[in-house]
């Protein structure tokens, strides 16, 4: 029968098949870890008793709690004692159970979505979990990867098994030429605009279709971590030879890769299998988008008037973020621009922000913040002449982390600010109490920090 | 972590009726950094609960009332957001044993089941009575998957998978549950090389 790349990938691991009465027992090739979701699993384990069962199938980070400044003598400002006891806690708990942790001293060191799959640990065909909700970046390489909670990361650890019931599948064809200056961004905040907050609630999706294929891994991550915000715990695309590409020459990819990239190619979608759903959008009908509202999925295109609220929760949002409907978007002033986040830091993205910004100044009073995703990426950039056109423009140009995406380390905005920032979600204070977010892609987000008010990319000169 | 079984829960809601109340305002990020789970219930929905100066606003979930709920009603699509699990230990910790709503995000749901707090989600109308009628006496039945309301509210079915409703009736968890099939998960690891 033919079967989908989601059945296929779910088939591999099941250790125990569901029943009527008791979920599937699914068995979990890579399990990442960072410093927030962990330190209450780690002692459930010790008052358990128990070990990490495949410490070599675990790989760990710090991302959430860590300084992006570093002081004159060397030393990092954490935000609280609390979040450096965090960090602390994970770098102890790691040592002791000998699981590989990239921190401090390592170059690999980033945002775990970031890390994963710059390692090559991320992979076609895997089943990849990790106690934080953007786990679906991974998606973007053909694994089935989602967001757990510390009790299931204490269930990983223990027994590299999780239960699970099995998810229904979604189909999310996108087919057509994007207009010039669309970006993978745009496309993933359309998408959840189309089919709501909650239309991915219960699926795991695949994205379809030549926009797909087309793009690089880079985009495909940024669309594939943005699953979550639809409502869906997993997105995925199938691999291909842009995936093998990606993988190919890096730490953890597998010794016998043309066998591996073989078999990874048999894990697409069959011609006839079905889905529970299917949507399709035409590539046509995107433009750059950015939010208007306390949840991703109230995007618009950034040329269009700030619809009309449809309900109490609407206009509540439009209230708090200060916006009148059937006003412009673009053109609204902004505060901070906020570059970064597992969705958008990656170098491509950096480069995109680049592009933009070179020769040119930010806005007075604009703080404009560039985080890259990991320490590579970083010294990348930087080996491009990244960092140098950020500064320049009168950018910060911070070290590795989450940083303002949910401000866990201190990096937030101030009550009433108005952040265009390239990450994930826009909920009401995720930035800071009072703040206002409005999510965009880099290249928005960069033309933004250069006009002072929310700007579309396509309005601006490139330097290439 | 096993947690008290639930089979019947009897209580006055608690109703917070707005919609999309996602785990950032349940549990803000500020407080992921603890390492424990005790006294998070002091935290939960901090922003409504506490000025900025430190002191308590007059908001309901301050009130004895409040607190002494099990049962709290909140509006559609409840729990979105982050994966934080800070949310139901949070929940719980304040002393809430179910949730009520017409939608409840999906991890938050799953969060819930593995640490003793019932997710149920219930039909419009039934959720439109109780949104409307805070304080009311309601009760939950987790034999029968029925919650009762009082007066002429009426009786409403929820739906809870077989799996998470024996685990919570019985107050036994998933790791045990894992750990028995340790077998299984070592032979399926050497059939794999
Ligand atoms: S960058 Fe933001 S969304 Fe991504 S892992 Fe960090 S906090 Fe979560």
């Amino acid at each position: 029968m033919p079967s989908t790349l989601f059945d296929k990938v779910w088939n591999r691991h099941v250790v125990v098949a569901e029943t009527e009465t008791n979920p599937a027992t699914l068995y979990i090739d890579l399990h990442l870890i960072h410093e927030v979701t962990t330190p209450q699993a780690f002692t459930e384990l010790k008052t358990r008793g128990l070990k990490v069962r495949r410490p070599d199938r675990t790989l760990a980070t710090i991302d959430h709690s860590t300084p992006t400044l570093i002081n004159a003598d060397g030393t990092r400002p954490y935000h609280t004692k609390q979040a450096e006891t965090q960090v602390e806690t994970l770098l102890a708990n790691t040592k002791e159970h000998g699981i590989e942790t990239h921190g401090w001293d390592s170059d690999n060191r980033g945002i775990v979505h970031v890390m994963g799959p710059e390692l090559g640990a991320t992979q076609p065909g895997m089943t990849i979990v990790c106690g934080d909700s953007h786990t679906a970046t991974h998606g973007a390489f053909g694994a089935i990867a989602f967001g757990i909670g510390t009790t299931q990361v204490g269930h990983v650890l223990a027994n590299q098994c999780l239960l699970m019931p099995k998810p229904k599948t979604m189909a999310i064809h996108v087919n057509g030429e994007l207009p010039t200056g669309v970006t993978p961004k745009d496309v993933i905040l359309h998408i959840i605009a189309e089919i709501g907050m909650g239309g991915g609630t219960g699926y795991a999706l695949e994205y379809r279709g030549n926009v797909f294929e087309e793009m690089s891994m880079q985009g495909r991550m940024t669309v594939c971590n943005m699953s979550i915000e639809a409502g869906a715990r997993c997105g995925m695309i199938a691999p291909d030879q842009t995936t093998f590409d990606y993988i190919q020459g890096r730490k953890f990819a597998p010794k016998d890769f043309a066998a591996s990239c073989a078999d990874w190619l048999t894990l697409a979608t069959d011609d006839g299998a079905v889905f529970d759903k299917e949507v399709h959008i035409k590539a046509e009908n995107i433009s750059p988008m950015v939010t208007y509202g306390t949840n991703p999925g109230m995007g618009i295109s950034i040329d269009s008037l700030i619809p009309a609220a449809a309900s109490e929760a609407d206009q509540d949002a439009l209230d708090y973020m200060q916006l009148k409907s059937g006003n412009k978007i673009a053109g609204t002033k902004v505060d901070k621009v906020f570059i970064g986040s597992c969705t958008n830091s990656r170098l491509e993205d950096l480069r995109a922000a680049a592009n933009i910004m070179k020769g040119r100044t930010v806005a007075q009073g604009v703080t404009t913040i560039v985080v890259p995703g990991s320490v590579v990426t970083k010294l990348q950039a930087e080996d491009e002449g990244l960092d140098t056109i950020f500064l320049d423009a009168g950018a910060e140009w911070r070290e590795a982390g989450c940083s303002m995406c949910l401000g866990m380390n201190g990096d937030i905005g101030a009550p009433g600010d108005l952040i265009v920032s390239t990450s994930n979600r826009n909920f009401m204070g995720r930035q800071g109490p009072g703040v206002r977010t409005v999510l965009a892609s880099p290249e928005t987000a960069a033309a933004t920090a250069i006009a002072g008010v929310i700007t579309d990319p396509r309005q601006v000169e490139t330097a290439a | 972590m096993s947690f008290r079984s639930l089979k019947q829960v009897t209580s006055k809601t608690l109703v917070l009726s707005s919609t999309n109340i996602d785990t950032d305002q349940i549990m803000p990020a500020k407080f992921l950094s603890m390492t424990t789970k005790a006294g998070l219930g002091e935290h939960v929905f901090s922003n409504l609960r506490y000025n900025t100066d430190g002191s308590e606003t007059d908001h309901v979930l301050n009130s004895p009332e409040g607190k002494a709920s099990e049962i709290l009603v909140a509006g559609h699509n409840f729990g979105c957001g982050s994966s934080r699990e800070h949310a139901p230990w949070g929940l719980t910790d304040y002393g809430i044993r179910v949730v009520i709503s017409s939608e409840i995000a999906d991890i938050f749901r799953n969060n819930s089941l593995k640490n003793g707090l019932l997710p149920i989600i219930i039909e419009k109308r039934a959720h439109n009575w109780l949104l409307e009628n805070p304080g009311a006496d309601v009760s939950v039945d987790l034999e029968t998957c029925e919650v009762h309301l009082p007066r002429n509210g009426g009786t409403y079915k929820f739906e809870i998978d077989a799996f998470s409703r024996h685990c919570l009736m019985e107050g036994v968890d998933e790791m045990g549950y894992l750990q028995g099939q340790s077998d299984a998960i070592a032979e399926f690891e050497a059939n794999r090389g």
